[in-house]
C-alpha cells in the first residue's frame, strides 16, 4: 500500500497459489508464544510471528499516577506500543510517533473488553509492548502477546484477545501479510477478537477492497484468531508445566 | 465536559425505545452546510457544519524533498487541531491522541483511495516535489467530528488550486495559481456508525457520542469500494455488525456525494 517501485524479486507476490515465502494464501507465518519471560514484570509474554518479534510486559495493578487519570468506577489500562530503533530497516527514531500513539490507543481499546476493569477501581495496569523486530503485523502480534502478558500477571479476564491481519496481494485475499506483501500489496486489515464471545475488539483497514473481499478477509482472520487462541492458551499452560 | 449518569441512562433508555432526543431517525444526519474558499491565503479551504458541529479545513501547497522510497511522488500531510475554543474537553498544546487518530483515519481515506494524483506532483525527481498539507481545525464539537472533517477535507481538496512555481528562481508564488490540484474521480467519504445499546446511529450529538460503546468509520469511494476502516473505543462488534456498517456506509456515502455534489 506504500506504492513505490516494486523490486524485481517482488514483481509477482503470488505464483500458482504460493506466496513469496512459500506459504499458501490462508496460511499464517510460524507462531511462537511464551508466557512469563521477564523477571521484574508482574506478567510478561514473548511472541514471534515469522520475523516479527515482540516483548510484552505488565506492571500492576498499581497505584495510579498522575491522580487526575484515576477512574472511580474501574481500573485504568495504560498501553504503550514502541518500535525499538533497530527493529526496522531504516532506524526508527526512539520516542513516541503519531503512528505509535495511534497503535497504543487502538491496542488499549482492543484489550479493555477482555478485562474485568470494574473489579479493581482506582488502580492502573500498565502494559508495555516493545517491537524488537518488525516485519509487518506488529500491532496484531503486540496485542496477542499483550493479552498473554495480562493473563500471566493474574489480571481477572473474560477471555484472551488475539489479533492477526488479512490483506489483498495481487488480487488475492491472504492471511497474515509479511513485510514485502504489506508494502506492495493492495490492502491490509488487522482484526482482534475476544475468545470468550467471538466479538471484534479491533478492526482497521487501509487499501482497496470490495465488500465481498472484506467479508472473505473476516472469515480468514477468524480462522487465524482461533489458531492464535490455542497458541496463547498453550503458552500459559506451558509456563506451569515447566514448574512441575 | 461530563454528563450526569441519569442523563446518560435517559438517552440510552430513549434509544432502546427507538427514539433520539432531537427526534431524528437513527440513520438521519443533521443539516449539513458547506462554505467554500473562505480563506484567501490558502490554496483551498472549506467549512462544514453538521448541525452545530463546525469544522474548517485549510489546504496549503508548497515544495519539499520527496521520501527516498517514492522519489517521484508528491507528499500528503494531514493533521488535526482540536482547538480549546471548540470544547471544554480540549486542551491547548501538542496534538492529543483523539486528534491524532482522527487525522490518521482521514489521511488513510484520502491516501489509499489515491484521490490526490501524487505522481503528477513531481517537480525534479528525487529532489523536489509538491507537498499538500491538509489541516483540520475543529471550531465547535457538537458530535460527529470525523465525518464533518472528512467532508470538509474532500470539499477543500476538490477546489484546490496549485500555486505557481517559478523554475528560474526555484520559488513558489502563492499568490498566483497554476491550474487545479490533480485529483482522480473517487470522492472518498467517511461515514461513522456509533453503537449504542446494540443499535447503529449516524451523526451523533455530543451527548449521544458520550454514551456510545464504540464506533466504526468506513470510508468508501464512488464505486462503492472500501478504502479505510477504523473501529474505535473499547466496545466490541460482531462480524455481522461490521458487514452491516459497511452496507450502511456505502449507502450513506452515496447519498452524501449526491447531496453535496462530490
Amino acid at each position: 500500500m506504500m506504492g513505490g517501485t516494486r523490486p524485481d524479486k517482488y514483481k509477482k507476490l503470488v505464483v500458482k497459489g504460493k506466496r513469496i515465502d512459500g506459504r499458501k494464501l490462508d496460511e499464517m507465518r510460524p507462531v511462537i508464544i511464551k508466557a512469563g519471560v521477564l523477571d521484574q514484570a508482574d506478567g510478561s509474554a514473548y511472541i514471534e510471528v515469522g520475523s516479527t518479534k515482540i516483548l510484552a510486559g505488565v506492571f500492576g495493578p498499581k497505584v495510579l499516577h498522575p491522580k487526575r487519570l484515576l477512574d472511580e468506577d474501574k481500573a485504568v489500562l495504560d498501553v504503550s506500543y514502541a518500535m525499538l530503533p533497530f527493529s526496522t530497516s531504516e532506524r526508527a527514531r526512539p520516542g513516541p510517533s503519531r503512528r505509535s500513539k495511534e497503535i497504543s490507543k487502538v491496542a488499549k481499546n482492543a484489550l479493555e473488553p477482555s478485562i474485568f476493569l470494574e473489579e479493581a477501581p482506582q488502580v492502573m495496569i500498565s502494559l508495555q509492548l516493545d517491537v524488537i523486530s518488525a516485519d509487518a503485523g506488529t500491532r496484531a502480534a503486540a496485542i496477542t502477546a499483550g493479552s498473554v502478558a495480562l493473563a500471566d500477571a493474574g489480571i481477572p479476564m473474560k477471555g484472551l484477545v488475539s489479533a492477526c491481519a488479512a490483506g489483498k496481494i495481487d488480487g488475492n485475499i491472504a492471511l497474515d501479510l509479511c513485510g514485502p506483501e504489506d508494502n506492495f500489496g493492495e490492502a491490509d486489515m488487522p482484526v482482534a477478537m475476544l475468545s470468550s464471545n467471538n466479538e471484534i475488539t479491533l478492526l482497521q483497514f487501509d487499501g482497496d477492497m470490495t465488500k465481498d473481499e472484506v467479508s472473505k478477509s473476516l472469515e480468514l482472520v477468524r480462522k487465524g484468531n482461533e489458531y492464535l487462541w490455542s497458541k496463547q492458551e498453550e503458552a500459559l499452560r506451558g509456563k506451569y508445566k515447566e514448574v512441575d | 465536559m461530563s454528563m450526569l449518569v441519569q442523563n446518560m441512562q435517559y438517552i440510552k433508555k430513549r434509544i432502546a425505545q427507538g427514539e433520539r432526543l432531537d427526534g431524528r431517525g437513527f440513520l438521519e444526519f443533521r443539516d449539513i452546510t458547506v462554505e467554500n474558499g473562505i480563506i484567501s491565503k490558502a490554496e483551498a479551504s472549506a467549512r462544514v457544519h453538521i448541525g452545530k458541529t463546525d469544522v474548517v479545513v485549510g489546504v496549503k501547497i508548497d515544495t519539499g524533498t520527496p521520501f527516498p522510497d517514492s522519489p517521484d511522488d508528491g507528499i500528503i500531510m494531514c493533521g488535526a487541531e482540536f482547538s480549546s475554543i471548540a470544547s471544554p474537553d480540549f486542551e491547548n498544546g501538542p496534538p492529543g491522541i483523539d486528534s491524532i487518530e482522527l487525522s490518521r483515519v482521514i489521511d488513510r481515506g484520502i491516501r489509499e483511495s489515491h484521490l490526490i494524483s501524487t505522481e503528477k506532483l513531481c517537480i525534479t525527481p528525487g529532489e523536489k516535489v509538491w507537498m499538500v498539507f491538509i489541516d483540520i481545525h475543529i471550531l465547535n464539537d457538537a458530535g460527529n467530528l470525523l465525518d464533518a472533517a472528512g467532508l470538509a477535507a474532500l470539499i477543500a481538496l476538490k477546489n484546490a488550486k496549485m500555486p505557481k512555481y517559478d523554475s528560474k528562481t526555484e520559488c513558489v508564488i502563492h499568490d498566483e495559481s497554476d491550474g487545479n490540484l490533480p485529483l482522480s474521480d473517487v470522492s472518498p467519504v467517511p461515514v461513522t456508525l456509533y453503537k449504542i445499546n446494540g443499535e447503529f446511529l449516524l451523526d451523533p450529538s455530543w451527548e449521544e457520542k458520550a454514551v456510545s460503546d464504540c464506533q466504526i468509520t468506513v470510508t468508501t469511494t464512488k464505486d462503492g469500494n472500501i478504502t479505510a476502516m477504523q473501529k474505535s473505543e473499547s466496545g466490541t462488534m460482531s462480524d455481522k455488525e461490521v458487514m452491516k456498517a459497511i452496507d450502511l456506509s456505502v449507502k450513506e456515502g452515496a447519498k452524501l456525494r449526491k447531496k453535496l455534489k462530490l
